[in-house]
């Protein structure tokens, strides 16, 4: 029997949301909320939720307290870059591997696959060494040539370029479309949905990152906002949470803002994947 | 324009020899029909013609010129596909001009042919359409309206109705031939239906296990088939066929020993009341099982000593009479030999039959 005919199930079924929502809604408005207090409103006991004066003036300080310009810049470039490069080798080896049968092609498929298993944590050294002998360490090169490609990005979207129709590249052949034009006009479009997942995806992990330009980097010149971010727990006298909470906010909005573009192509994305 | 020509063509998916031996000349201009059951490699044959497809061995030529290797953009063919094939993220207007912006022809020129084509086609409401707004039909056109623009010497159409409902598919029916009749290009049309086939080509190629059975004129197919495949291919119902040795143990009727099939078609069958053997006939007693109704004909079943056939009547249905004998004319025979091949020589001819009419006993 459907829940809908169910009064109390469907009880049940709201209220399992709401707090299902609650558990991560709440913390993101707690952090909102410090992000506007004043320092005396975040040690006050029993917390308030509104502040009793909006602060603004916490971003400033946040934005202030360091070269923050440069950090957001840096994760700007870092995390655009990454994407742009990803893109590039993951639909051109998706494609090769979604449609051409090339001796050796299971084993690097395989190859790929077995990368996908292989924590960063594990070989950070051995890149480490490398970016350290072709001195691009303190560089953003550091930060993005390791991730230029993906093999997750290659395993789903090998798999949405195999869902087109064989015809459709047959139709584009007698129609002269030279392959580039194959994969850009037919394939790309066709996998969109899985495309826009898997660049929101790349974009929150390496906007997020915090391990790797920790290990890769120890200027400020080459610093992204994550790192930038932590260090204002390091103010003098104990956690600012308040600023601390601004420096996040300042972090998270640009995900935000990128979540809300991309949202109709995601639900898409998993629509899809679920009817197929 | 051009003729097509397959020389000797051999296809091998792995070690599975799907084709083998295949020679055809497909004339210009004409609309030539491949048909045969499901899986006889008619697809395989077309995408090949198209480049889609690259034959194990021999040679194949359009126009005067042998287009082994060359890409299938590149062999002026156009391609309408079963399921149509459009791409789903350009409008109507995008797809069939995707095929002219690769050619890199002038947009005046490309909105021009655009313009004319879907006209003809009667898309023109449609061309900012995405393809799932369109029905069926209206699929098909723009699929058509793709292959048109290009002005192709050469139309492939593999099973393009297929998908149609019953209606649609005879109304495209004739569009096809009347746009084959207007453009004057070579169609080969692939399908496994032997109605559409007949209806439609003026030379149909009929195929079966990867050879090539018969290629004829509809009519020559049905009056004259080469084997028994194509005699029991051709036609609704199918040829009666017995085998000889049944014929001479009920009928007691005479024949060459070399003969291992006889055939007869169930429109040249007559039923009469008459108990009696006609001369020059062959006579037939049967008991009708089944009867259909079709309209202007009937079809009916019929079980005799021999097994059961079908006679196929234009007269008033009979009604009541479950027993009936059957008249076959001698001359509306057909002999096949152990290998299915017609036995033309053998067969009663209009002079053997008058000297049996004139002389009694018939040999
Ligand atoms: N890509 C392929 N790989 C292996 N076998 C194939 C392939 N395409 C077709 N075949 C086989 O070749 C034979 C002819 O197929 P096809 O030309 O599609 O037949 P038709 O169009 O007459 O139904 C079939 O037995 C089919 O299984
Ligand atoms: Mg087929």
């Amino acid at each position: 029997m459907p829940i809908e005919q169910r009064p109390l199930l469907k009880v049940l079924h709201y209220l399992g949301m709401v707090l299902l929502m609650a558990a991560f809604v709440i913390p993101f408005l707690w952090m909102i909320s410090t992000s506007l207090k004043s320092y005396a409103e975040t040690v006050i006991f029993p917390p308030k939720w509104i502040p009793s004066k909006i602060m603004w003036s916490n971003f400033t300080a946040a934005w202030e307290s360091g070269p923050f310009l440069k950090y957001f810049m840096n994760s700007v470039v870092v995390s655009i870059s990454i994407l742009l490069l990803q893109f590039t080798t993951i639909i051109l080896a998706a494609y090769a591997f979604a449609r051409y049968r090339f001796k050796g092609g299971n084993l690097l498929f395989g190859i790929t696959m077995v990368t996908l298993m292989i924590p960063g944590q594990l070989i950070f050294l051995p890149v480490y060494l490398l970016m350290s002998k072709w001195g691009l360490l303190n560089t953003l090169f550091a930060l993005i040539l390791p991730f230029s490609s993906s093999a997750f990005g290659i395993f789903m979207l090998r798999q949405s370029f195999k869902q087109v129709q064989e015809e459709l590249i047959e139709a584009a052949r007698l129609d002269e479309a030279p392959e580039w034009k194959i994969i850009l006009k037919i394939m790309v479009p066709m996998a969109r949905p899985t495309l826009v997942t898997f660049a929101l995806f790349s974009f929150i992990a390496h906007w997020n990152d915090y391990f790797w330009p920790l290990v890769m980097t120890t200027t400020d010149a080459a610093r992204t906002l994550p790192i930038g971010i932590s260090k204002l727990r390091e103010v003098d006298g104990g956690a600012a949470w308040h600023i601390l909470m601004a420096g996040n906010m300042i972090l998270v909005i640009p995900i935000l803002i990128v979540f809300s573009l991309a949202q109709r192509h995601i639900i898409k994305a998993f629509v899809y994947s679920g009817v197929k | 324009m051009a003729q097509i020509m397959l020389k000797n063509i051999e296809k091998r998916f792995k070690q599975e020899k799907v084709i083998e031996g295949l020679d055809l000349t497909i004339e210009d201009g004409s609309f030539t029909v491949l048909v045969g059951p499901s899986g006889c490699g008619k697809s395989t044959t077309l995408r090949m013609i198209a480049g889609l497809e690259q034959q194990s061995d021999g040679q194949i030529w359009i126009g005067d010129r042998c287009v082994n290797g060359i890409e299938p953009g590149k062999r002026n063919v156009a391609m309408v596909f079963q399921n149509y094939a459009l791409y789903p993220m350009m409008t109507v207007k995008e797809n069939i001009e995707f095929g002219l912006v690769n050619r890199k022809m002038p947009k005046a020129e490309r909105e021009k042919v655009i313009r004319e084509i879907t006209e003809i086609v009667g898309l023109a409401d449609y061309l900012h359409k995405k393809p799932q707004a369109l029905s069926g039909g209206q699929r098909q056109r723009v699929a058509l309206a793709r292959a048109m623009v290009k002005s192709p010497a050469v139309f492939l159409m593999d099973e393009p109705l297929s998908n149609l409902d019953a209606k649609l598919r005879s109304q495209m029916r004739t569009e096809l031939i009347q746009l084959h009749k207007r453009l004057g290009a070579t169609f080969v049309f692939v399908t496994h239906d032997q109605v559409e086939a007949m209806s439609m080509g003026d030379r149909i190629v009929i195929m079966d296990k990867g050879r090539i059975q018969q290629a004829d004129s509809p009519m020559q197919i049905y009056d004259d088939p080469d084997n028994l495949f194509t005699a029991q291919f051709i036609g609704t119902p199918p040829m009666n066929i017995v085998t000889r040795s049944k014929a001479v143990e009920a009928w007691d009727y005479q024949v060459d020993e070399s003969v291992h099939h006889i055939g007869f078609r169930p429109e040249k069958a007559v039923m009469t009341m008459d108990k009696k053997a006609a001369v020059g006939k062959l006579h037939i007693p049967a008991r009708i099982v089944t009867r259909e109704t079709l309209g202007a004909e009937i079809i009916y079943q019929l079980e005799s000593t021999v097994g059961t056939f079908y006679v196929k009547s234009f007269l008033k249905p009979l009604e009541t009479a479950v027993e009936v004998n059957v008249s076959v004319s001698y001359t509306d025979l057909f002999y096949f030999g152990q290998d299915g091949q017609r036995v033309r020589a053998l067969e009663p001819t209009e002079v053997q039959e008058r000297l049996v009419i004139a002389g009694g006993g018939y040999a």
